[in-house]
């Protein structure tokens, strides 16, 4: 019996007793994951903390030590296609030959199957997700003549074609400018609003009780985990970033506490 | 043009003309996956790991069938790209460090076992050195009935599994979401740039085949953004170079190797020099007038400011003394003369100089241009 | 032995040695595979240069091949820093294409010089006592031995005299930079010393043999110590027990000596691979396999730990639990317990296990890591 069931109320992502370790070094020590479905939850943690780690992790990029994470109640592996994924912008080749509406008709590339190439139908849903993060402008540019925002939001229109319910985020806002952060946080609402779940690895912690709903205080260990109104405390900031946080508001020593420009 | 109509009466010419472009269109296409997969240099690796594999073959089965030796070779080369593959995974050995040892280990080998072969009664040795530089004139009909049905293989490969091999190419992580099994193509992707060598063995030689897999790529990428555009025209590419270097090489006497690589680099060259929008010529074209516009747009600013200072009179002529030590005596003055040519600014009889009414308002839009921040950036 | 087989394995020792130190910076820099593309390339500015002085005894021979070496790492990196094609397309497009050149100037030739491109790649140590030092009729010994001696020094010399510049540079490139020592001036430097003795080498051995010698040593020695000192030491003993082991191989099998050697220093890398005592693959698996129970442990006493006083604890402390949350087999689920029960950091109460004190001081100690 998984404790979802018990519960009776299936999350949206549940990872459980999740430990992971390269080279037997610890990343994630026993970490309990739990997201509703339909909110905006931010993982936040100082660096090397295991967020991004996490992501892959429920993305079954990577192999737990222990426990396990499932979508909906099941497997990733049987939930696929209910997750979308918008990597860290330079996670990818920019010089690679391809186009912005060519990146983007990728979301629909697990839908296809094997063998199966994207045909006008494919063309035309991309091209109505580039609509919806206002690049369609810019179909035809090759990716590393964009800005950083304007990736940033071809990247995300690749997740929306895949017209999934949960979609998992590694610092969709980093290094983008206020344009774009503004059309992030109104597509992350319009998601909301239509009941999809999104999970984004964090960095600026200025802005998370603005554009959240939830909050994950990571730091290899689970510190924190709820309504951000409820944890994102400044006690639980000082135990995830170990006493290096002078308060929400202002700058400690050191701490990124506002990673975006 | 005595070349041109030897190529379609003569029959050995014939036979070398069509496998070189055999050759070409096959390591272009799939080493255009390696040029974008950072494996240029696994392919001189692998290129040069095939030599055991060659030798081996020949000794193991007496048989100088082209097939026989292509097994043999791309065994080995395969075998070299997997050991490199485990060395940096499994140890704190980098890749660079893994391919240099396994290229020259695997090639070393490859010396020994010819020995072995060079000692065997006469009539089977010969042909093998060959696979140092190549030799397009001992083509045969059969080795190129053979390279086509080979590199037709690996070719229907990448058209098959052209989307998976695509986003494996640009964003693998994606590609594991969707729950492609990157690890196995990655695997099959790298096994056909092995066959991608292994069909230009003969003809170009172990030792400068990594080229031949490399420069077309190389040269198509800067003609494209377009990845079926960039594999295609590095097909063609390929199968230029192939052609022209292998005529070129039975005209001259040239060892074919060589003279195929040459040609092909020179394709590289005129592409980095001529590409419209990536080619040096270009981009430095375009910098130069970007650069000159910028110098117009700062005089005219300059004007405006200083016609501003004056509100009275907005066209009364100014000194540009004060222009000439700020931005420098040349560009100013080339600035004002390109100005006064296009009707935005004019030199009055003193010498000063001012912004006509239509310059005035040019500025006025540029400033306003200007103050409007700019979304994308 | 005779005395041309001692020429032979002294030739083979001072090549390895040379080669050796020059490598142990390209391994450390990631630039091994600048020795492949340097080793191909000095065949153009031989070339060139017999052109010129018309003599293959001539030192000029070497000045030009250090130039043309050079000349390809000024190539590599202004193509790459075009932008247009990445570093390893670079490398890739220039050194086949220098390489072709000579070729076809060799070619050229045929027939009235004894050089040709399959000699160069494949080297005949074998003839090196043929070919004496003989000044004033007196016989000092190979040709060869003197101007790898000669390179040794050098290289040794080098070393000795910028190590702590070679060193800077190599391992924080910017702090070198900041401290006023320049990092390209080394980089040539290197790369010129790299070309000489690839020069000074392919002529006895080959230039694939160059690259294995060059690279081959110095990555045995990277797993077998972290002290540069110790690392250009430990290359030049494989490099030169290679060489000799090489050597008897291929009198053994009556095989390539150059190809033999290559594979010598094949077989003296793997040995390093499995065996080396810190890194080796077996040690390490030795290692990973007394790790995953540590790990084991110290992920129960944390689950523990973790749900030690939630609503949840009944559950999640059964040893049954273990198996199926950690995915570990049964026996090994029982051993983990077994042994964490006999260290005195966990109690079986009412088919729920319990940290001591103990435990718990330990699962903290853990989680801190």
């Amino acid at each position: 019996m998984t404790a979802w069931l018990r519960t009776g109320d299936p999350f949206a992502v549940q990872a459980t007793d999740l430990t992971l370790a390269y080279q037997q070094r610890p990343v994630l020590w026993d970490v309990d994951l739990e997201v509703p479905q339909g909110v905006l939850m931010a993982i936040v943690g100082p660096n090397g903390a295991g967020k991004t780690t996490l992501l892959r992790t429920a993305l079954g990029l990577l192999r737990p030590a222990a426990g396990e994470v499932r979508i909906f109640g099941r497997p990733y592996a049987e939930q696929r296609r209910l997750v979308a994924y918008v990597p860290q912008r330079g996670s990818v080749d920019w010089d690679f030959p391809t186009t912005a509406l060519d990146i983007v008709t990728m979301g629909t590339y697990g839908g296809l199957g094997w063998v199966k190439r994207p045909g006008a139908a494919e063309r035309s849903r991309a091209t109505a997700a580039l609509a919806q993060v206002g690049m369609q402008a810019y179909a035809d540019r090759q990716i590393s003549q964009l800005s950083g925002g304007q990736q940033q939001r071809v990247f995300l229109a690749r997740a929306l074609v895949q017209d999934a319910q949960i979609y998992l985020m590694d610092e969709p806002f980093q290094g983008v400018d206020a344009t774009t952060e503004r059309a992030i946080v109104d597509l992350l609402r319009a998601l909301r609003a239509d009941g999809k779940t999104v999970v984004a690895v964090h960095h600026d912690l200025q802005t998370v009780a603005e554009y959240f709903d939830q909050v994950t205080l990571l730091n290899v260990r689970r510190i924190a985990a709820g309504p951000v109104e409820k944890v994102f405390t400044e006690e639980n900031l000082r135990l995830t970033y170990g006493g290096r946080v002078a308060g929400i508001g202002g700058r400690g020593n050191g701490t990124p506490l506002d990673m975006s420009p | 043009m005595d070349l041109l109509s030897d190529l379609f009466l003569d029959y050995t010419l014939r036979t070398v003309a069509l496998g070189s472009a055999a050759l070409g269109v096959v390591s272009g296409a799939l080493g255009a996956f390696a040029v974008l997969r950072r494996q240029a240099l696994l392919g001189d690796a692998m290129s040069h790991a095939a030599l055991p594999g060659v030798a081996l073959a020949f000794l193991v089965t007496g048989s100088r069938a082209p097939l026989v030796l292509m097994i043999g070779a791309a065994l080995t080369g395969w075998l070299a790209a997997a050991a490199i593959v485990y060395i940096v995974r499994a140890s704190r050995i980098r890749t660079d460090t893994a391919m240099a040892l396994m290229l020259s280990v695997f090639f070393g080998a490859g010396l020994v076992v010819l020995t072995f072969i060079q000692r065997q009664p006469a009539a089977g040795k010969a042909g093998l050195d060959k696979f140092l530089f190549g030799q397009a004139a001992a083509m045969l009909e059969s080795d190129v009935i053979t390279m086509a049905s080979v590199g037709a293989v690996g070719l229907l490969g990448v058209l098959v599994l052209w989307k998976e091999f695509k986003l494996l190419s640009f964003d693998p992580d994606f590609a594991a979401t969707l729950g492609m099994p990157t690890r196995r193509l990655d695997m099959l992707l790298t096994s056909l740039l092995v066959i991608a060598i292994v069909v230009g063995l003969k003809t170009v030689g172990v030792v400068l085949m990594s080229a031949m897999v490399v420069a077309p790529g190389a040269a198509a990428r800067q003609w494209t953004n377009r990845l079926g555009v960039m594999v295609t025209l590095s097909a063609l590419f390929g199968a230029a170079a192939g052609v022209l270097g292998a005529l070129l090489s039975t005209t001259a006497e040239t060892s074919t190797g060589p003279t195929i690589v040459l040609v092909a680099t020179g394709l590289v060259v005129v592409s980095l020099l001529f590409a419209p929008a990536r080619g040096l010529v270009w981009t430095r074209m375009h910098a130069w007038r970007s650069q000159r516009i910028l110098a117009l747009e700062a005089v005219m600013s300059d004007l405006a400011a200083l016609a501003a200072q004056h509100s009275s009179d907005a066209t009364r002529p100014h000194d540009v003394a004060a222009l000439h030590a700020v931005r420098g005596r040349a560009l100013v003055d080339r600035a004002l003369g390109e100005l006064a040519a296009d009707g935005l600014a004019r030199r009055h009889d003193g010498g000063g100089w001012s912004l006509t009414p239509r310059g005035l308002a040019e500025a006025d839009r540029l400033a306003r241009m200007r103050r409007t921040p700019d979304n994308d950036l | 032995m005779t005395s041309a087989q001692v020429d032979v394995l002294l030739v083979a020792v001072v090549v390895a040695a040379a080669c050796a130190i020059p490598g142990t910076f390209l391994v450390l820099r990631r630039m091994a595979m600048m020795s492949d593309a340097i080793s191909h390339t000095v065949l153009l500015g031989i070339v060139l240069a017999f052109f010129i002085v018309a003599d293959l005894n001539s030192p000029i021979l070497i000045l030009g091949a250090a130039l043309v070496g050079l000349l390809t790492v000024v190539l590599v990196e202004a193509l790459s820093r075009t932008g247009l094609v990445r570093e390893d397309t670079a490398i890739g497009l220039v050194f086949p294409a220098l390489f072709s050149i000579a070729v076809i100037l060799i070619s050229s030739l045929a027939g009235n010089v004894h050089l040709d491109s399959d000699a160069v790649l494949l080297g005949e140590i074998a003839f090196a006592p043929f070919n004496r030092f003989a000044p004033f009729g007196v016989d000092l010994g190979p040709i060869a031995l003197w101007v790898m001696g000669a390179i040794l020094l050098l290289n040794l010399a080098g070393t000795a005299l910028f190590f702590k510049e070679l060193k800077l540079a190599t391992f924080d490139p910017a702090l070198a930079a900041a401290l006023g020592f320049s990092p390209a001036l080394i980089h040539y430097g290197l790369m010129a010393v790299v070309s000489v003795t690839a020069v000074g080498a392919f002529d006895a051995v080959g230039s694939i043999l160059v690259v294995a010698l060059m690279i081959g040593p110095p990555a045995a020695a990277y797993l077998l110590t972290d002290r540069l000192p110790r690392m250009l030491g430990l290359s030049v003993v494989i490099g030169a027990a290679s060489a000799v082991g090489g050597y008897w191989l291929a009198r053994l099998l009556d095989a390539n000596i150059a190809g033999s050697m290559a594979t010598a220093v094949g077989i003296a890398f793997i040995l390093v691979l499995l065996l080396a005592p810190q890194r080796g693959l077996v040690a390490t698996a030795r290692r990973h396999r007394h790790q995953r129970w540590t790990f084991a442990r110290q992920m129960l006493l944390i689950h523990l730990a973790t749900h030690e006083g939630t609503p949840s604890e009944a559950d999640e402390s059964r040893p049954d639990h273990m198996q199926r949350h950690m995915r570990w087999p049964p026996d090994f689920s029982d051993r983990v317990i077994q042994t964490a029960t006999d260290h005195g950091l966990i109690v079986l109460k009412n088919n729920q296990l319990h940290l001591t004190p103990q435990g718990r001081t330990e699962a903290r100690a853990a989680a801190v890591r």
